[in-house]
């Protein structure tokens, strides 16, 4: 056991674990964090994607005694006080999930790809969620999302793309 | 938590037609769900299973006493310390009543029949106790001859997958349009007909890949248990479990909390649930159980996996006058809940939207050692679209007719509607025709055809093809006695309940259980306009036995057409008691009181009366209500159509293909459905556009591939290629509607749609961007290699020889059914790669 401190989505925590244990067993089982999900063994679903000091990474390539010190986001730290944030937003405005079950990696990794590109074409979204698998939606909806919370996180006027619902 | 400003509806005061943003959504976008594993109960114990790394072997020995020992191991149990209680997984659909069903046990007992088949069991403290301990159980193996290929499998003296039987053919399923029932008027078409095309095609095994792995957690009370899983079924699993375990029924109770995706994978009583309840019951002790990824892909059963040898007979002015189909249809090693009903149900969409004169079909289920195949998103009827759809395109460069006026040609007209298929199915409504007018409008049809022809003509190394698919599907399983006369084990039929609380608020308990498919804003939107409340007033409660206690949950794109209608008919009930109600407080006659807007008033005076949700207080307060009624508004209603529903649509897909790499590339994809009265559009939307995902899937990147040995190679997302955003186009989708006329919403379903449709439609195209270069056929998936060898070497790129050997193939591999007709079809090989 090696013990590790470590803050999450705001609160610090101080807490013993096996140097085996990978960081997304340690948030859900340790920290009962169970917005963050696993859907594979090999690293290539991303449905557990958190914020590692701020830069997006799957949690399930990481140990958790690589997190000691460090500042932890998860999909249950990003709205406040009620309020949600842009992305999660535009996911619900743009029928961005079904299923939801890659939902909260699809939102952190949008978050993460839309600081490094605020103005994302459709194919650079392709490109940037790449890492994380969907088997509900198509993505075509989640690349509206992307792009919408994109204008609003850069406090452009969200060029919101009619919603490609036939009425 | 605020969700986001609603658009205001189109026509204000309906909430059927509009665009509502998902209830679903607030938990989650957020992470507050309910996954089946984030539950964690007192003194909860955590299963793991050893399962076998061979593929065919009899088990000679189980060594439990090591992981016995091992620190963190509660117990250890083999199959034979659970062979008495644990039974045989259910197989609900014996399609002949000679059907062979070898038995499922949940724990093999003396013979593994695929590699991941459950050998034994281990409880630990924490599942990592019990993940490690399953390294110390110590199996010995005799290996047995191990049976992979449908077509040797079922020649004369085939080595066995079950010894026990006499053949590896579980059944022989025949359905024959003609009165007699012979075959004899298919023959005399087909020996009547000027030309006849046939062709053998591959619908490869796929995986359904369903997002959240699976997991069970069961807690027992007593002789009462609670069973969390993550399924589409939990009524039917509540049966099942009850039949195969001989836990009470009424003791059992199973909830299906948010469930992350299912397309039919989740649509079977699996051995993990067997197992979990059986374990818990012998430890009085709460279990979890939750797979790995690379267990799902290997133990949670697969789809399709089909040889088709399909023969169309025409005239030379393209008028069809026979189709005869003959089909593998791979079991696996087992029969699960409905595998071998699968190619039956497909049986009668092969004619798809055409009127063929003479319609026959035969289909052999065969064993193999592999995972069971069972439903995948569409079952039966994806693999008999893309086989009609293929053969139409091969039938009309053989008559030298585009594509396109061949269908017309031969299928129902508008105006033809009601429609009686050579297959025995009534096609209610649709205008094919017009559906296919707008999707080629939103393709940009006339200048994609002028840009292939340019790139023929010069020569590009990169061609373009333009593929078609239109079709039908048969939805909203459903007609209980439909089903009844396919021998299937249970009705169609769905539920629903409507509950009027004190305050005026609604709880909606549906038998249709969702994973994904917005029940909880589509049924709250159907409540709101017939009861006249709030959308925001209406619950939707779902998945819980305890709850629901009826119904027949979530597949075959039923749930609205069967499930919303049952949800229709429990708001009017309301309605009616609750007018009895208002005509006693008003004092008026029931048939003066008119219902509008949430509101009884007497006839011509509107803008007085009383509202539903005040009616809903007075009868909970009950101080003064009419003889003879009873004090609470709520009812029940269950629907069982007397049909199915048929969504109809054109697909056409435009295909880059890279002739020099084989790299294929989709260029543009239109399509236009018409799945009936559209409730909420956002949501028909995201079905299509997951479903075409999943059918191009199926076309350019998915195969469940066994080794010689009997191990699946694809067995991680590394192998398993579940295309993400970077492999899938920009799909451009719109809508007709005709409505159903088998329910009274108008709905006919939309789910399978787009993965039924595209498949044959990316296929056509990549094979009509190459066909020039005398390429005739392609091997899904469309693998650069395969493409490429197809066009260096010939055949369909995946090994079947080009030429005519060809056209014999099937008549080789068919047990020796020798009614084949030679192929109007050849592969000219010679002509190919120094051409360019
Ligand atoms: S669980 Fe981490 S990438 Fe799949
Ligand atoms: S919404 Fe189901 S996996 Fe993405």
């Amino acid at each position: 056991m090696t013990q590790i401190n470590v803050r999450v989505d705001g609160a610090s925590y101080s807490d013993d674990v096996e140097p085996r244990t990978l960081l997304v067993h340690y948030l859900r089982e340790q920290l009962g964090k169970v917005g963050t999900v696993v859907g594979c063994d090999t690293s290539n679903c991303g449905a557990c994607t958190v914020h590692l000091d701020g830069e997006a990474v799957k949690s399930c390539t990481v140990f958790a005694v690589q997190a000691d010190g460090s500042e932890v986001t998860t999909i249950e730290g990003i709205s406040s006080n009620g309020t949600l944030h842009p992305m999660q937003k535009a996911f619900h405005e743009m029928h961005g999930l079904q299923c939801g079950f890659c939902t909260p990696g699809m939102i952190m990794a949008s978050i993460d790809l839309v600081k490094d590109n605020p103005d994302p074409s459709e194919d650079e979204v392709r490109e940037g969620i790449e890492g994380n698998l969907c088997r509900c939606t198509g993505y075509q909806n989640i690349i509206r999302a992307v792009q919408q919370a994109a204008g609003e996180m850069s406090g452009r006027t969200a060029a919101a793309d009619t919603l490609g619902a036939q009425s | 938590m605020t969700l986001v400003e609603e658009p205001a509806a189109a026509t204000p005061e309906k909430e059927i037609g509009r665009a509502r943003r998902r209830k679903e959504d607030a938990r989650l976008i957020t992470g507050r769900t309910t996954w089946t594993d984030n539950m964690v109960l007192p003194g909860m114990l955590h299963l793991a299973i050893v399962r076998s790394p061979v593929a065919h072997a009899r088990i000679t020995n189980v060594d439990v006493s090591a992981a016995q020992q091992a620190p963190g191991v509660i117990a250890v149990f083999t199959g034979a310390d659970l062979a008495e209680e644990q039974g045989s997984l259910p197989c609900a659909w014996p399609v002949t009543p000679d059907m062979v069903n070898p038995g499922h046990p949940s724990v093999a007992v003396d013979e593994v029949n695929h590699v991941g088949e459950a050998v034994a069991v281990i409880v630990g403290r924490s599942k990592v106790a019990a993940q490690d301990a399953v390294e110390l159980v110590d199996v010995d193996y005799d290996l047995l001859p191990v049976v992979l290929d449908m077509e040797e499998a079922v020649k004369d003296g085939a080595d066995l997958v079950h010894d026990h039987t006499s053949a590896n053919t579980s059944y022989h399923f025949v359905f024959d349009a003609g009165e007699a029932g012979t075959g004899a008027d298919t023959e005399q078409a087909f020996a009547d007909a000027e030309v006849v095309v046939s062709r053998r095609l591959i619908n490869q095994r796929l995986i359904p890949a369903f997002m959240e792995p699976r997991s069970v957690v069961v807690q027992p009370q007593g002789d009462n248990y609670t069973l969390w899983s993550a399924t589409q079924i939990p009524h039917i699993l509540r049966v099942m479990l009850a039949m195969v375990t001989g836990v009470p029924e009424h003791k059992l109770r199973v909830i299906a909390p948010d469930v992350g995706g299912g397309f039919g994978g989740k649509i079977t009583p699996t051995p993990e649930e067997v197992l979990t309840l059986l374990v818990a019951r012998r430890l009085g002790k709460p279990i979890k159980w939750t797979e790995t990824r690379s267990e799902s892909l290997m133990t949670a059963h697969h789809g399709r996996d089909q040889i088709q040898y399909i023969d169309i007979a025409a005239d030379r002015e393209g008028n069809v006058k026979g189709l005869r189909v003959r089909l593998l249809a791979d079991m696996g090693a087992y029969l699960r809940l409905i595998t071998p009903g699968i190619p039956a149900l497909g049986a009668f969409m092969f004619p798809g939207i055409y009127k063929f004169p003479a319609y026959r079909f035969e289909c052999d289920g065969v064993f193999t050692n592999k995972v069971p195949t069972d439903a995948y998103r569409g079952a039966g009827r994806p693999e008999a679209t893309f086989a009609i759809e293929r053969i139409m395109d091969e039938l009309a460069v053989e008559l030298g007719m585009d594509p396109l006026e061949l269908r017309r040609k031969n299928w129902i007209r508008a105006e033809e509607f009601p429609f009686t298929t050579v297959a025995g199915l009534q096609y209610d409504s649709g205008d094919y025709d017009g559906a296919t007018q707008a999707a080629l409008e939103l393709l940009g049809y006339d200048e994609l055809r002028a840009e292939q022809q340019r790139r023929r003509e010069s020569g590009d190394p990169v061609q373009l093809g333009i593929g078609f698919s239109t079709f039908t599907e048969m939805c909203g399983l459903a007609p209980s006695r439909v089903l009844g006369s396919l021998s299937f084990g249970a009705g169609g039929w769905e539920s629903a309940s409507i509950r009027m609380l004190p305050t005026g608020k609604v709880e909606v308990v549906t038998g249709s259980t969702p994973h994904g498919q917005g029940h909880e804003t589509a049924w709250s939107q159907l409540v709101a306009d017939h009861l006249g409340v709030p959308f925001e007033d209406v619950e939707v409660l779902h998945g819980d036995t305890a709850i629901s206690s009826k119904g027949l949950d979530t597949y075959g794109s039923r749930s609205l057409v069967v499930g919303g209608t049952a949800v229709v008919k429990a708001a009017e009930k309301v309605v009616a008691k609750a007018r009895k109600i208002a005509a006693h407080l008003l004092e008026a006659s029931e048939d003066d009181l008119e219902f509008s807007g949430g509101k009884f008033s007497v006839r011509g005076t509107p803008g007085t009366g009383l509202g539903i949700q005040e009616i809903a207080l007075a009868i909970f307060a009950a101080h003064n209500y009419p003889e003879g009624v009873e004090p609470s508004i709520d009812a029940e209603a269950t629907f069982d159509p007397e049909n199915f529903s048929f969504p109809h649509g054109t697909h056409i897909c435009a295909m880059e293909v890279d002739t020099e790499t084989g790299f294929v590339k989709i260029r543009k994809y239109a399509c236009v459905d018409d799945v009936g009265t559209i409730v909420n559009p956002l949501i028909v939307e995201g079905q299509v556009h997951g479903g075409l995902a999943q059918g191009i899937a199926q076309a350019l990147y998915e195969e469940a591939v066994y080794d010689a040995d009997g191990n699946l190679t694809t067995g991680t997302f590394v192998d398993y290629l579940v295309p993400s955003a970077a492999d899938l186009p920009h799909f451009d989708t719109g809508n007709t509607v005709h409505e159903a006329t088998s329910n009274p919403i108008g709905a006919k379903g939309v789910g399978e749609a787009g993965c039924i449709a595209s498949t044959p439609a990316v296929v056509n195209a990549a094979i009509d961007a190459v066909r020039h270069l005398g390429v005739s056929d392609l091997r899904m998936p469309l693998t650069p290699e395969r493409v490429w060898r197809a066009l260096h070497e010939g055949g369909d790129g995946a090994g079947l020889p080009p030429g005519p050997d060809r056209a014999t193939a099937g008549t080789i591999a068919y047990g020796g059914a020798s009614t084949e007709t030679s192929s109007g079809v050849s592969t000219d090989a010679s002509s190919l790669g120094g051409d360019r």
